[in-house]
Order: C-alpha cells, then sequence, then structure tokens
C-alpha cells in the first residue's frame, strides 16, 4: 500500500513538467478509444468519431514529436492531415445521408443485403 | 531554388495534365450536363496525353519537389498500366447499361475517374511518407464516391458506406504508424529514414510496431487478408466498371507504394556481400516474415472462399484477393528478380481480369444478371463471348498457353531461385485450387443447358464491344507466347530512385 502511495506521489510530482512522454500517453489514450469505439459501436456517425479521434491522435503524435525533434515537418503534415479529414468527412457524412434515405437507419449491422 | 522548382515541373507534367483535365472536366460537366460522352472524351484526352508524357519520362532516375515524388522506371512501369487501366474502363463505361440509370450525374462519373487515376499515379511515385498517405487519401476518397455511384440502387450504398468506414480506419492505423517512424527517426523522407536505421541506434519492437500499422494501410490497398473484409461487398455492390478499375489500378498504386515504402525504407544499401540483385534487410524488423505470413493467408482464404460463390462480381473479387497473395510472394523474394515478377504479373492480370469483368458487364448489360446460375447456355447464346471468358478464366488460373501462365512461372521461378520452396508449393496449391471454381464457370457455360425455351435466342453483341473484348483478349494469348519484350521491359523498370 506504501510503495503503491509512493508511486502515486511520483507520478503527481512527473505529472506538471511536460514532456513528450506525456504527449505521447495522450495520443496513446485517444488512439485506442477511437479503436475502440470502431469495434463496439454500430451506429455509423459514432464510427466515423471514432476515426476522427484515430487521426486526431496521430496528429498528436505528429506535432508534439516535431516540436521536441526541432524539424518542421511534422507540424505541415499535421495540416494536410487535418484538411484531408475535413474532405473525408465531407464525403462519409454524405454517404451516410445516403444510407438513411435508403435504408432508414443508419446501423451498420442493419444495413447488410450483400452477404457471403 | 526556383530554377530547381521549374525543372522539377516539367517532370511532373503527367499529373499537371491530369489535374488541369479533372478541372476541365468538372467546368465542362456544368456546361453540357444533357450529354455526358463530352466529359468522357475530355477524361479520355488527358489521359491519353498524360499517357504520352509518361511514356516520354521512361529512363529518368530522379526525385522531384525535395524527394516528395520519384521519377523512376519503377514509377513509369506502374503509371503505365494505370493509365491504361483508366482508359479501357473509360470506354467500358461508354456501353454500360448499369450506369444509365444515373446518367444526369455521369459527367461526375468520369472526372471522378480522372480523379481517381490522378491518386494513384502520385501514389506510384511517392517517395515521401506525407505524400504515400495524401496519395492513398487522395484515390481512396474518389473511390468512396465512386463505389456509390448508382445511389439509387441499395447495394451501392451499402458498398461505399463499407468502404468508407474500412478505408478511414485503415488510414488512420495507417497514419498513427506512420507518425511513430517520424518520432523514430526524425524524417518523413524514406531516403532520410533509410539513412537513420542504417546506423541501428532505432528501437526494434517500436519500429515493427508502426511497421506493422503502415502496412495496415497498404494491405487494405491491395485488399491483403486480414484487411480484405470490404473488398467483397464494394465489389459486388459498387458498378462493374469501378470494380474492374479498382481490381487492378487499386492495386497497381497499392502494390507500387508499398514496394517502394518497404525498399526504401527497409533495405540495407550498405550491403556489399550479396549476389547482384538480391537485397538485405536492415535488422530490427523483419518485414519480409510478416509479408509471407500475409501472401499464404491471402492467397489460401481467397480461392477457398470463392469456391462457394454464385454471384460472378464476388467470385472474380475472392480471386483477385487470391492474386494479391500470388504477387505478394514476389514481395517476400527480395531481389530484383522478384520485382520483375510482379511487374509481369500485373501487365498480365491487367489484361485477364478487366477481359474478364468487360465480358461479364456485358452478359449483365443483356441478360440483366450476374449469377453464375444464369451463365447457363451462354456458350452456345454467345458463342464469341464464350470462348474469350474461357481464355480469360484459363488464363486467371495460369495454364498454357495464356499469359497467366508466363506470370505465375516468373514468380514461382523468382522463389525457387531464392529458396522460398514451401511458399512456391503453396502457390502452386492454391492455383489448382482455384482451376475448380473458375471451371465451375466453364461448365455452366457449355455443359448446362437453359431449361425454359425463353433463353435459348441468341445474344448478339453490338461490333464495338466485340472489338473491345478483341483488344484485350488478344494480348492475353500474344503475351503467352511471345513473352521476351515484356519480360526484358519489367527487367529494365526494376530501377528504383536512391536504391542499388
Amino acid at each position: 500500500m506504501e510503495t503503491w502511495i509512493n508511486n502515486l506521489a511520483s507520478f503527481i510530482e512527473w505529472l506538471p513538467q511536460v514532456h513528450l512522454a506525456h504527449f505521447l500517453l495522450l495520443s496513446a489514450a485517444l488512439f485506442s478509444l477511437g479503436v475502440y469505439a470502431i469495434i463496439t459501436r454500430r451506429n455509423a456517425i459514432l464510427l466515423l468519431m471514432g476515426i476522427e479521434l484515430v487521426l486526431n491522435a496521430a496528429n498528436i503524435n505528429l506535432i508534439a514529436f516535431s516540436r521536441y525533434n526541432g524539424s518542421l515537418d511534422g507540424q505541415t503534415a499535421a495540416i494536410f492531415v487535418i484538411i484531408l479529414a475535413a474532405a473525408e468527412a465531407a464525403v462519409a457524412l454524405a454517404i451516410v445521408l445516403n444510407i438513411f434515405h435508403r435504408f432508414s437507419t443508419v446501423n451498420v449491422d442493419e444495413v447488410s443485403s450483400l452477404k457471403e | 531554388m526556383p530554377e530547381q522548382l521549374l525543372g522539377d515541373i516539367t517532370k511532373f507534367l503527367p499529373e499537371i495534365t491530369l489535374t488541369v483535365m479533372f478541372l476541365v472536366a468538372i467546368c465542362a460537366d456544368l456546361m453540357f450536363r444533357k450529354s455526358p460522352q463530352i466529359v468522357a472524351g475530355i477524361t479520355l484526352t488527358g489521359l491519353i496525353l498524360s499517357g504520352a508524357f509518361v511514356l516520354n519520362q521512361s529512363g529518368m532516375n530522379e526525385s522531384i519537389f525535395g524527394n516528395m515524388i520519384a521519377v523512376d522506371p519503377f514509377a513509369v512501369f506502374f503509371k503505365v498500366i494505370i493509365l491504361m487501366s483508366a482508359i479501357f474502363v473509360i470506354v467500358f463505361s461508354l456501353s454500360s447499361v448499369e450506369l444509365q440509370t444515373a446518367s444526369r450525374r455521369l459527367g461526375e462519373y468520369y472526372s471522378l475517374l480522372g480523379g481517381l487515376a490522378l491518386g494513384m499515379m502520385l501514389m506510384a511515385g511517392a517517395s515521401n511518407l506525407l505524400m504515400m498517405y495524401l496519395a492513398i487519401e487522395l484515390s481512396s476518397v474518389s473511390s468512396y464516391i465512386l463505389a456509390g455511384f448508382t445511389k439509387e440502387a441499395p447495394d451501392s450504398s451499402e458498398a461505399s458506406l463499407k468502404y468508407v468506414i474500412y478505408g478511414g480506419l485503415s488510414s488512420g492505423l495507417m497514419l498513427y504508424g506512420i507518425s511513430i517512424i517520424y518520432g523514430l527517426t526524425g524524417s518523413l523522407d524514406i531516403y532520410e529514414i533509410n539513412h537513420v536505421l542504417a546506423q541501428g541506434s532505432v528501437s526494434g519492437s517500436a519500429l515493427a510496431i508502426a511497421g506493422i500499422l503502415t502496412l495496415v494501410g497498404f494491405g487494405y490497398k491491395i485488399s491483403a487478408v486480414p484487411f480484405h473484409f470490404w473488398t467483397p461487398d464494394v465489389y459486388e455492390g459498387s458498378p462493374i466498371t469501378i470494380t474492374a478499375f479498382l481490381s487492378v489500378a487499386s492495386k497497381a498504386g497499392g502494390f507500387a507504394v508499398m514496394i517502394r515504402f518497404f525498399k526504401g525504407v527497409f533495405i540495407d544499401p550498405s550491403a556489399t556481400h550479396l549476389p547482384e540483385g538480391m537485397w538485405a534487410s536492415l535488422s530490427g524488423f523483419e518485414w519480409y516474415h510478416v509479408v509471407a505470413a500475409i501472401s499464404v493467408v491471402t492467397m489460401t482464404l481467397g480461392n477457398l472462399v470463392a469456391l462457394w460463390q454464385d454471384n460472378m462480381k464476388r467470385l472474380l473479387a475472392y480471386s483477385s484477393i487470391a492474386h494479391a497473395g500470388y504477387m505478394l510472394m514476389g514481395v517476400v523474394v527480395l531481389s530484383n528478380e522478384g520485382l520483375a515478377a510482379i511487374l509481369v504479373y500485373f501487365m498480365v492480370y491487367l489484361f485477364m481480369n478487366l477481359g474478364a469483368f468487360y465480358i461479364v458487364m456485358v452478359i449483365a448489360n443483356k441478360t440483366g444478371s450476374e449469377d453464375v446460375e444464369d451463365y447457363k447456355g451462354i456458350g452456345k447464346r454467345a458463342p464469341f463471348l464464350g470462348v474469350a471468358l474461357t481464355v480469360f478464366l484459363i488464363s486467371l488460373t495460369g495454364l498454357p498457353p495464356t499469359a497467366g501462365f508466363i506470370g505465375k512461372l516468373y514468380l514461382f521461378a523468382a522463389l525457387l531461385n531464392s529458396g522460398w520452396i514451401w511458399l512456391a508449393i503453396v502457390g502452386a496449391l492454391n492455383s489448382v485450387i482455384s482451376l475448380y471454381y473458375y471451371a465451375k464457370v466453364l461448365r455452366n457455360m457449355y455443359l448446362r443447358s437453359e431449361a425454359s425455351e425463353k433463353k435459348t435466342e441468341m445474344i448478339d453483341i453490338p461490333r464495338v464491344q466485340v472489338a473491345t473484348v478483341l483488344v484485350l483478349l488478344v494480348p492475353v494469348i500474344a503475351l503467352g507466347l511471345y513473352f521476351t519484350p515484356l519480360v526484358e521491359m519489367a527487367q529494365a523498370s526494376v530501377k528504383m530512385f536512391g536504391s542499388p
């Protein structure tokens, strides 16, 4: 119990000194949440939100590495990714809207006329 | 610097031509909404012009725009394949009945096809991780729209939904992998990354995770198992013309970018003890073991599941998964010989696969069905189509005297020469399995006859379509008999910028 409290205390001390690892932890958490959402959710809109989380996790990585590596490539890449994510979201939402018109549902499990 | 950029622009002409063509096609579509043939003509002209510029680049071996894009024989070969299949697909689309259900939006269809071809051309040349990602996304976004183009059909809408979700996830995973590689090496440029990795200070396990995440993006493009889930549904639901294009050009782009990534990043340039044409992988991440495993699973699953398909498009979808598996065997070999075998295979695959899809489309135009059951008696009702489809399917199986045999022959030869005997055996067994489902179609065409009287009249085909089939059929037979020029061309095209 005591060592656990000591560990927690040192973790709390470590937190405010912002480091590369903090950003990587944040992005890993976002990435896992995104993948989790894609695996568990069946609503097409929520799936798209999961994909956005994954993309933004990668963005955080790119920008953090760029900041700590001292090269600008990562930040440039992040800008491109943001633009592409918007383009992809526009197309994806149009497709989901079309699905809603045809099937009156956005649940991906119910939209399945094509089968093995 | 500005002189440098201006000089680079002249080497970027094929892509610029396609971009201009894309913009002109959009404007033309606004003006001539009633006659989409005009837009088709503009796109076709742009593709042919771009093809002329690509051929003009043969022999060039340079890197342009600060190592963003490589203009080398390898890229030129794939660009030729992509442009040829785009031209064929536009010709196919002009005679498609299925697309007429959306005739008011056909102009958009042709202009998007041009945009899709542009994305794939960029994939063939990209030599920077950001550029690779952008090129893959450009082609993906266009193909999401095209897959759902006949949006009145529920199948097509469903296909595009599945495509966009799988596509979004795999490109997200790939980007995460790229961001880790960037963190480990501090660069997005593949030559620079290779340089840093060669010093050996990068953690192997982190690199392996990043490499596998990046592989997801490529695996999705070439529909390798286990990233293939979208393939059967998208191929079945999309318009046949788009299915044909995705199965050839999209795979070509995917293979080009994947081979350049692995060869550019993970090949040890300083290994001099090897015989000429062989490569050595940098220690830390032995990616070719991963690729070998994926290759075996891909071809086996593709062939086994194809056995009980009763829709022609779905059957050809699984067959195209299996073909991706065969071609991955060439990536495993780690030699110029294996790479040349992939190039030969791709050229052959272009003709035989497009041919098979075209005949499925022509028959569906007349009978309105893509079911294997409805192919009963086709051999008698449309003798020419029957014979042509037979040749294409025999070629897909890989039997002589067709071109498919030559493609397989070179792949297996490359495998045997570098000691991957077990992999060659698995590949050969898979070819035997594939014979069964191709032969099932042939049996239906010739040996089974339709019971009802109604369906015995002859199907007659317009001359233009006969000519198109002939254009695809002649190379399949000719390349099977006289293949030296193709093989020599492939061997000259394995050279990549910045690789030994």
